[in-house]
């Protein structure tokens, strides 16, 4: 059984007895989606809500807008149907400036990333109609996350918390 | 000619920017011994491009814990610095700042916390002043915040703010050495490239 390693804006598609994994998501946010009659799972990890705010930037995986859509095409050419697809997600958390409330500090406008990066993902994920059955987002630390297409459940790990399944 | 992106700078720029690192690691040196009251040395320091994907394994991968300090610099240059310093630089600082024995993160308290922000607050400062010493361009820096959790996870946040400027950062790593022990500490520097460039041809090299 091997663990597939999904990186900063990349995706990766598995089937079991594969799993998927993506370490430390910050205000990244982690989209796991399953077949459940196939089997085909895939996971993206996306940095950014929306590609057009780096027009040229040819990294799709990158942004929330186009990477989801690729992953479904990627698992459907594998024998998923979107029709079927179910998503769980993780991350979009503020890593920073939540000790220094009210101060003028490092992160800025940049804070509300995390947030702005799940309202991008669910939006896009409402648009393709698929589902969000589980969900472990926003607030203030970061997550590892596997995902496993056999049982479709999503470990979620993170420094001195409890590991949730989801 | 000036470079579009971080993968543009030749040999000789990261001989500048390598003797910028090291200029900065002296002052920041100085800061920390008289902030710490004892002597501190330090050794040449590394500096590197480094993919993105790559730093967070450069400081003990993606899930170790870490103590992230953040500070964005404005004026003439927009960027930000990011130190990144293991358990055991933090716990050294301060053992000797404060006299406490700190075994894990769990007993930071806010003194503590801020303890090590003005750690960063010091060291970013060194490095900002051999920068606009040398280039004459007028850099200032916000308040930094602190924050303690998954190397990658804090990575991210200047990775997503600069990520479109290339895929890859500058990467310094030096070693300090205290009277008994030394330590490591890295400091990454995000510079948007018309910054990267504006510093580059103020020495000279554009």
């Amino acid at each position: 059984m091997g663990m597939l390693t999904v990186g900063i804006s990349d995706l990766k598609i598995a089937l079991p007895p594969d799993t998927l994994v993506t370490y430390a998501l910050g205000s990244c946010v982690g989209i796991c989606l399953l077949d459940p009659m196939t089997r085909v799972a895939g996971m993206s990890h996306i940095m950014l809500p929306t590609s057009s705010v780096s027009p040229g930037d040819k990294n799709v995986f990158k942004f929330a807008d186009t990477a989801i859509p690729d992953l479904v095409r990627k698992m459907e050419a594998k024998g998923a149907q979107k029709a079927r697809l179910k998503a769980k997600i993780a991350g979009g958390a503020q890593m920073f400036g939540s000790s220094t409330t009210g101060k003028a500090g490092a992160t800025g406008d940049l804070w509300q990333i995390g947030q702005r990066n799940v309202a991008a993902v669910t939006a896009m994920l409402s648009k393709l109609n698929i589902p969000i059955i589980a969900k472990d987002v926003l607030a203030d630390y970061g997550r590892t996350i596997i995902f496993d297409p056999a049982t479709g459940i999503l470990t979620v790990r993170a420094i001195n918390r409890n590991i949730r399944e989801l | 000619m000036s470079q579009q992106r971080y993968e543009d700078l030749s040999e000789l720029h990261m001989d500048v920017l390598r003797e910028i690192g090291n200029i900065g690691a002296g002052n920041a040196a100085t800061s920390l011994s008289v902030m710490l009251g004892q002597p501190i040395d330090m050794t040449l320091p590394k500096v590197n491009l480094v993919e993105f994907n790559d730093v967070a394994d450069a400081v003990g991968g993606a899930e170790s814990l870490i103590y992230g300090v953040l500070l964005n610099l404005n004026g003439d240059v927009n960027g930000m610095i990011m130190f990144l310093l293991n358990k055991d630089f933090a716990h050294l600082i301060l053992n000797i700042l404060m006299g406490e024995s700190y075994k894990n993160f769990e007993e930071m308290n806010e003194l503590s916390l801020s303890a090590i922000q003005e750690v960063g607050n010091i060291l970013s400062a060194a490095y900002v002043r051999s920068i606009a010493e040398l280039t004459g361009l007028t850099i200032g820096v916000s308040v930094p915040e602190v924050s303690i959790d998954m190397a990658g996870a804090l990575l991210s946040v200047p990775i997503i703010k600069f990520g479109t400027v290339g895929d890859k950062v500058l990467f310094i790593e030096e070693n300090f050495q205290g009277l008994t022990e030394s330590v490591m500490c890295h400091m990454i520097l995000f510079a948007e490239m018309d910054s990267l460039n504006l510093i580059l041809s103020r020495l000279g090299l554009a």
